[in-house]
């Protein structure tokens, strides 16, 4: 992480905050109280945080759906996928893992299209001073960053790679820790904090493209197969004219001019309705690993 | 040095005065920048012990949740990269564990996780031992002597128990900087306050000196050029300076007196000795001398008329008068009767000088008169007076003035005469009562000889003030009252 970089990167944190206090307050109501608003659940695991971006949105969906909507945001998805079960959100931005944990509990919404593909892989990041470290198995012994127990590009394929490679995923590293943001992981790595680091590859990206100078410190020693991209999903008893609405409002982002920027500034194609089975890789490493 | 301590006074005071200033100015400069540097140092040290203790208090609950982003996150916080005072940046910071081994630090690369710091070396190992010597809950201030760091350390505590430590490792030389600007600025002030200061100093100095240098130079004059010596530049106040001026005047006046006292002396007995020899050789011929005329008057009257031996013995005779009227000239006695000395014998002098005042056109003024006769010989008194008139005259400048003075009172009589001429020279001074000396091609040097025998015949007194344009004889005479 070079000195141009840090104050932004603070600046962010600084927002987050403030964010996540307003959202704090938020919750307190009884979701289902207010008939009219639509709670979205977001976590900053892979979504950077960005308020005036969340403004746009969230003012561009009610316009969409001519109702009010609230954008709640927490830090973790285990945060996030309690709120959903528990009924108090309508629906969630969240990772594929944890969809495909609690898919009895969820509805598959959308899908995200990235380069054209509703797919995206996870990368193994290690420092870009550190010319020798290969594969993850050179990693032994070291400190390796984790964006979020949670996710799957940022933990689950990790610790899926050391499995089947007959390794014990929690004495192979020496010290492990979750920086609970793929950027943030890219930050640890780069600095040389955590000798490698599993980041979501849309995530770095994005970031390659948006601030090069937190990418450049870290180099990609591996790339994940394809994996369905991070899924909006809905409570289980949705009613089916909100599923049917929120949906359509994601689908049609791209003919919208206003959506259209949205997304760019997501760096998304759009979205697809999808299909379940987009997950079950998601789903075999989860079962191979154990925590299905 | 011996140089220095032969230095004039007029150079010595100012340096001593501007080593003074100048010390005096080095050494407050040189209080003011330690109290600022200690001040520096204490600040930059509570600055350090508080942010240690304030992130010590942040960390725990990282440190306990074993949340390295976190404590990493917190670390980061406490840094400003665009810090005012860079000094106050800590060069290092991190979070160490029971064991000594680094859980988080700002510098992952140098200090990486689960590592001792001890591995660096140097001072981070020392650290170590410090930490194990005192009591583990006690923040501590290390510095190391043989490194550029030093460090604050602030136990991480959670319920009594220390977790680890939070270590602050700060650049003993990254102040250095600021250090040198502060001297910058108190020496360009300290310049400034000499550059008014010191010229005033040397002057006050200047001035301190100046009556010493003033007596020192009238010291030199003495006793070779006593009479030019300068008196009056001397220091008049009361200090000891003046004092020593006083004083020095007091010497100098007594000095002179003296030197009068002994010249006066000297010309005294010289007249004395001249005196005695020229009566011993007047008596010597005086006898010979009478002799011899009583011979001729016995010729003339009894010889056989020869004419020859007239006209030789007539020869002899005028020859043998100018010798007689020499010697009685030459040895001045007091008649045994004479008449009193009366107003009228002024008039008749001045009738006999009056002949020859015309021929030179000197004025002749007569100051005061006499009342009665005096009990004074009249015919030496007379003598006095002519022989001063006539050599006053002949002294005057063409056209010039003669003043004669006259007081008599409370039985003494005081006589001056005056003239406006050139006023004797000093070499002649010495010797211008003695006979034969006279500086005129006219008479025989015996005038003032004459008027000098007569005044020491009568008790009296005579001085001789001689200068441009202005020479007075003034002579005192004791007289009985009548």
């Amino acid at each position: 992480m070079n000195d141009d970089d840090r104050s932004p990167v603070r600046l962010r944190r600084r927002c987050f905050l403030r964010s996540a206090l307003v959202a704090a307050a938020l919750p307190l109501l009884p979701a289902r109280a207010e008939q009219g608003g639509l709670r979205v659940g977001l976590t900053p695991v892979f979504l950077d945080d960005q308020m005036s971006f969340l403004t746009r949105w969230r003012v561009w969906l009610e316009r969409r759906l001519k109702r009010s909507v609230v954008f709640v945001q927490r830090g973790s998805y285990r945060e996030v996928m309690d709120l959903i079960r528990g009924g108090k959100l309508d629906f969630a931005w969240i990772c594929g893992y944890p969809y495909v944990r609690y898919r009895h509990d969820l509805r598959l919404v959308a899908v995200p299209v990235w380069r054209g593909r509703p797919y995206y892989q996870s990368y193994l990041i290690v420092p870009a001073d550190d010319r020798k470290t290969g594969s993850l198995a050179d990693l032994r012994g070291k400190v390796f960053a984790y964006s979020d127990p949670d996710s799957n590009s940022g933990f689950l394929y990790p610790q899926y790679r050391l499995a089947s490679q007959g390794e014990n995923p929690t004495t192979f590293f020496s010290r492990s820790f979750f920086t609970w943001a793929h950027r943030k992981v890219v930050e640890a790595v780069g600095v040389g904090l955590a000798d490698g680091g599993a980041v979501d590859g849309y995530v770095w990206d994005t970031l390659a493209e948006f601030h090069p100078g937190l990418t450049s410190a870290t180099r990609i020693i591996e790339r994940s197969p394809d994996f369905g991209h991070t899924p909006f999903v809905a409570r289980r008893d949705i009613p089916a004219a909100e599923m049917r609405q929120f949906r359509g409002a994601l689908l049609d982002m791209p003919a919208d001019p206003e959506g259209a920027q949205l997304l760019r500034l997501l760096s998304l194609d759009g979205f697809v309705a999808g299909q379940p089975a987009l997950f079950d890789g998601i789903a075999r490493m989860a079962m191979r690993v154990g925590k299905v | 040095m011996i140089a220095l301590d032969d230095l004039s006074l007029r150079w010595k005071i100012p340096l001593r005065v501007m080593a003074a200033v100048l010390g005096t100015a080095l050494a407050v400069t040189a209080a003011l920048v330690t109290r600022e540097y200690d001040e520096m140092r204490q600040n930059l040290e509570s600055h350090a012990k508080s942010l240690a203790r304030v992130l010590a208090n942040t960390l725990v609950t990282p440190v306990l949740h074993d949340d390295i982003w976190r404590a990493y996150e917190i670390l980061q916080s406490a840094r400003d990269p665009a810090a005012i005072a860079p000094e106050l940046q800590a060069d290092v910071v991190m979070v160490t564990d029971a064991e000594f081994r680094v859980f988080v630090s700002s510098r992952p690369r140098d200090f990486p996780i689960g590592a001792s710091p001890a591995r660096q070396g140097g001072a981070y190992a020392r650290l170590r031992a410090a930490l194990m010597d005192r009591k583990s809950t006690e923040q501590q201030v290390i510095e190391p002597a043989d490194s550029v760091h030093y460090f604050v350390m602030s136990p991480l505590v959670a319920d009594g128990v220390a977790l680890g430590h939070v270590i602050l490792g700060y650049s003993k030389i990254s102040f250095v900087p600021r250090f040198i600007g502060l001297v910058g600025r108190a020496a360009f002030v300290t310049l400034l306050v000499l550059l008014l200061i010191l010229p005033v100093s040397w002057f006050a100095a200047r001035q301190t000196g100046a009556p010493l240098l003033a007596l020192a130079d009238a010291m030199r004059q003495v006793p070779g050029e006593l009479g030019s010596a300068r008196l009056p530049d001397l220091p008049q106040n009361k200090d000891e300076i003046g004092q020593l001026g006083d004083a020095f005047r007091r010497m100098v006046g007594e000095l002179r007196e003296k030197q009068e006292l002994e010249e006066q002396m000297i010309a005294s007995q010289r007249l004395a000795a001249v005196g005695r020899l020229s009566a011993g050789i007047a008596h010597e011929i005086n006898n010979p001398l009478g002799g011899m005329l009583t011979a001729i008057t016995t010729y003339r009257r009894h010889g056989n008329g020869d004419p020859l031996a007239l006209e030789t013995f007539s020869l002899l005779e005028r020859g043998l008068d100018q010798i007689r009227n020499t010697v009685a000239a030459l040895l001045v006695e007091t008649k045994a009767k004479d008449r009193s000395f009366a107003p009228a014998d002024i008039d008749d002098l001045l009738i006999l000088v009056d002949a020859e005042a015309a021929a030179r056109k000197v004025t002749l003024h007569v100051g005061g008169r006499l009342q009665s006769p005096l009990p004074l010989p009249a015919t030496l008194l007379r003598q006095i007076v002519l022989n001063l008139l006539l050599n006053a005259v002949a002294a005057a400048d063409h056209g010039g003035k003669v003043r004669l003075g006259m007081d008599a009172r409370n039985g003494m009589l005081h006589l001056s005469v005056c003239n406006d001429g050139a006023h004797i020279p000093d070499s002649r001074m010495a010797h211008l009562f003695e006979p034969f000396a006279s500086g005129r091609e006219k008479g025989h040097g015996l005038g003032l000889w004459v008027v000098y025998q007569i005044v020491k015949q009568l008790n009296g007194g005579l001085t001789v003030d001689s200068e441009p344009g202005n020479t007075t004889f003034r002579i005192e005479i004791p007289y009985g009252e009548p």
